[in-house]
């Protein structure tokens, strides 16, 4: 039979046939090598606006983690703390340290006399270095009527001198530092009394109006709080409603219905989560305003239809045979779920509730509208306490006028991409530690 | 072992949530809403008002100042704000709902003015604008020969031979904006009234005066910039024919990148806006909910803290964040409101 076909000539229609080397085949070859080539691109393209991306908020935000300090020689005047010499602590507590900052500042530069000048040098140093001292002096009585050299934090002008964001060549009135604060800094720096630290106040302080004193730990609070609440309520939540409509639930109109209302939920923009939050937790309930709990229950209500998605979809790509199987031996329903497909679903759903999870600590919008967005000193130290979370923080920090807030603006982005990566690392650890294959 | 831990969190959950709820009940810290331009200066004073007088800091919400009233008349009790900020005076349509809902009792304090400025960049042309080149420049229709028609100015040039031949571009403030409603009110609407047939329709069809006074133009020559007025500042950095509109402590932070257009000859600066010499300039002011003195601890003490020359004076700490303060007598004069509790008169 072989030898017929192979002897049969094609005498009417011609038989196309590759040809090596001819038109055709190189023209495929091209359209490869093209389509490989728009891949790389693309992949070349987004790896570029990463790096521009991440390369322009390192390059502004890096100096954030460095402060400027001033040593200043400091007597601890006991005419300013304690005239009458009782060493009464409630004294030492409410004496006027602002005065006796001021008073050593003057001392430091007896140069200084003019009345406004006198002013430009008391903003030379922070306006907390006050509440430094005073805190010194409460851990410490024996300080009052000594003397010593003390590093001081700068001002954020000084500070923004320092780092090089003020340019001197300026006409004088046309930067934030003036020639008498340029000469008083020379003077220091001369003496090898300027110096730059680590600025670990960024890490350990909240919120503040003064750009040194200025940290991220209330907002980074706030958000664990936050978020602590949403994968309490969203995860349990989540995943039970993915098992009932995937194992348990009946196939009808009903259960189509509530699938495609959830399809719809994971794309209503968010501020819409917010309007019912204050609507119905804040209005209705009477929960606190500004609380990570309410926060949280908000988030959630967002985060839900994206685990029930994610979760859905992992149990359906467990094998049907494994539930048979499992079933054939004796299981009950539910053990067989609990023993045997949740577990192998359990990769994906976790993959579904971090992604969940990182959208709701990137969220502002919800936040707006139960008072999350709210300058907040304290660091809050409970589910009911004001708490702001990171990106309001970023909002705030981006929205104020003095210039130091820039760099801390973008510090405060680091810090919200290393929890981005942190939470994506431990949801490729916990994938790696469950996975199994069938 | 995974279905007995999840089927214990859940009501775990609930049941915490419904304990706190319960526990929510006191406040012992002030609460502020309102305007985001008073919000610099508010926060500067919570802060210090915390570290000094033994109070809880304060919590300050930016919700603009329309956002800020609606909370604070929405009625008294400590799920209420205690104090609002706003950069335009209570309306009356605002006192009446506050009536309504049993905030009966406002006090009003005013603490200072806020310039706007109309800037650009450094190294760019110089302006000097009246109000009426700056509302033929960014109103969507204006009268031409008597007639009024769609905005035809392209370039400043256009608009008066003496100003730049550079093309309008103005970025600004939303219409969500205090600024925005200060821009228009103080400008766009005097400038309007410059020409006599516009006076005229300002008195006989009020509806339609503002319409053409109020409507910015839409054909991108002025640009909505959003509400963040350091974005604003940016954007005049990278393109030397824009202009821009933003409150004056961001001028004040970036002179040495931007500079502000004269208005009427006047300068903006620090003293100009003090004195009233720079017109593109409005008032800032809180208001306190009488019924929740004593209620809620430390509002008095913040009332004195905020009306305190430490504060609000020539020297204090809130003109280095950019208020210019109220002449000496109007600061005594609210400062007297804030100890005695005097009610709000319209």
């Amino acid at each position: 039979m072989t030898d017929a076909i192979m002897n049969s000539k094609p005498d009417t229609a011609e038989i196309r046939r590759p040809s090596p080397g001819g038109e055709r085949l190189k023209k495929r070859y091209a359209a490869e090598r093209r389509f490989r080539l728009y891949g790389l691109c693309s992949i070349l393209a987004a790896g570029l606006m990463l790096v521009f991306l991440v390369g322009s908020i390192v390059g502004t935000g890096w100096s954030a983690f460095l402060q400027t300090y001033v040593k200043l020689s400091i007597t601890f005047d006991a005419e300013y703390l304690d005239p009458a010499g009782t060493g009464d602590p409630a004294q030492l507590q409410n004496a006027d340290y602002g005065g006796l900052m001021k008073k050593n500042l003057r001392d430091n530069f007896p140069e200084v006399t003019g009345r406004s000048d006198k002013r430009k040098l008391y903003n030379f140093v922070s306006p907390n270095a006050g509440y430094v001292l005073r805190d010194m002096v409460i851990a410490d009585p024996a300080l009052v009527g000594k003397t010593l050299d003390l590093w001081v934090k700068a001002s954020d002008d000084i500070d923004m001198l320092t780092k090089g964001y003020v340019d001197r060549t300026e006409a004088e009135d046309n930067r934030r530092v003036s020639n008498a604060e340029l000469a008083w800094y020379d003077k220091l720096d001369n003496a090898d009394r300027v110096e730059t630290r680590f600025n670990t106040d960024f890490f350990v302080n909240a919120d503040s109006r003064e750009p040194e004193e200025a940290g991220i730990l209330g907002a980074v609070t706030g958000s664990l709080l936050t978020l602590l609440i949403t994968l309490l309520l969203s995860f349990p939540v989540g995943v039970m409603a993915a098992i009932y409509l995937e194992e348990f639930a009946p196939k009808n109109r009903w259960t189509d219905l509530i699938e495609v209302n959830i399809n719809n939920l994971a794309a209503v923009p968010s501020i819409v989560f917010g309007l019912l939050g204050l609507a119905m937790f804040l209005n209705f309930f009477g929960f606190p305003r500004s609380a990570p709990l309410v926060g949280g229950m908000v988030l959630a209500l967002m985060t839900l239809p994206t685990i029930i998605i994610a979760a859905r979809s992992a149990l359906k790509a467990v094998p049907p045979s494994i539930r048979e199987a499992a079933l054939g031996l004796g299981a009950s329903p539910l053990q067989v779920v609990t023993h045997h497909v949740l577990p192998l679903a359990m990769p994906g759903i976790l993959t579904g509730t971090i992604i969940g999870m990182a959208q709701a600590l990137g969220e502002t919008a919800p936040l707006l509208m139960i008072g999350m967005i709210a300058f907040i000193v304290d660091i809050p130290g409970g589910f009911t306490d004001p708490a702001t979370v990171l990106p309001v923080q970023i909002y705030l920090w981006a929205d104020s006028p003095e210039r130091a807030f820039v760099e801390r603006t973008s510090a405060a982005i680091m810090v919200l991409l290393a929890f981005l990566i942190f939470m994506n690392f431990v949801a490729v650890l916990l994938r790696r530690k469950f996975e199994r294959r069938w | 072992m995974l279905k007995n831990s999840l089927l214990k969190a859940i009501p775990l959950a609930l049941a915490g949530v419904v304990a706190v709820a319960a526990a929510a009940e006191a406040r012992d810290q002030i609460r502020i809403v309102g305007s985001s331009t008073v919000f610099p200066f508010s926060t500067s004073v919570a802060e210090t008002f915390g570290k000094t007088s033994g109070f809880k800091t304060p919590v300050v919400e930016s919700t603009g100042s329309g956002g800020g009233l609606k909370l604070f008349c929405s009625g008294v009790g400590v799920q209420h704000p205690d104090i609002t900020n706003a950069s335009r005076r209570i309306k009356a349509s605002e006192v009446e709902t506050c009536a309504k809902n049993g905030v009966a009792d406002v006090i009003e304090i005013k603490i200072g003015f806020d310039g706007i400025v109309i800037g650009n960049d450094k190294g760019a042309a110089s302006f000097d604008l009246t109000k009426k080149q700056l509302f033929l420049a960014l109103a969507a229709e204006v009268p031409v020969d008597g007639k009024i028609v769609k905005n035809p100015y392209n370039t400043w040039s256009d608009i008066d031979s003496s100003l730049p031949n550079q093309p309008i571009e103005v970025l600004g403030p939303p219409p969500t904006s205090g600024t925005r409603d200060a821009f228009v009110e103080l400008v766009m609407r005097e400038g309007a009234e410059e020409f006599p047939e516009l006076k005229a329709m300002a008195k006989s069809d009020k509806k339609g005066f503002r319409k053409i006074s109020d409507s910015m133009r839409e054909d991108g020559k002025f640009i909505e910039a959003g509400e963040n007025d350091n974005l604003i500042v940016q954007k005049l950095q990278a393109n030397p024919n824009a202009m821009g509109i933003f409150g004056f402590s961001f001028l004040d932070q970036n002179s040495d990148k931007i500079k502000g257009a004269n208005v009427l000859g006047v300068e903006p600066t620090f003293e100009n806006i003090a004195s009233g010499d720079y017109s593109v300039s409005r008032s800032l002011y809180f208001y306190v909910k009488k019924a929740h003195i004593g209620v809620v601890p430390g509002i008095e003490e913040y009332l004195a803290e905020f009306t305190s020359d430490k504060a609000i004076g020539d020297e204090g700490y809130l003109t280095d964040k950019g208020l210019i303060p109220l002449p000496a007598a109007d600061r005594a004069k609210f400062r007297e409101a804030a100890t005695n509790k005097t009610n709000l008169v319209m």
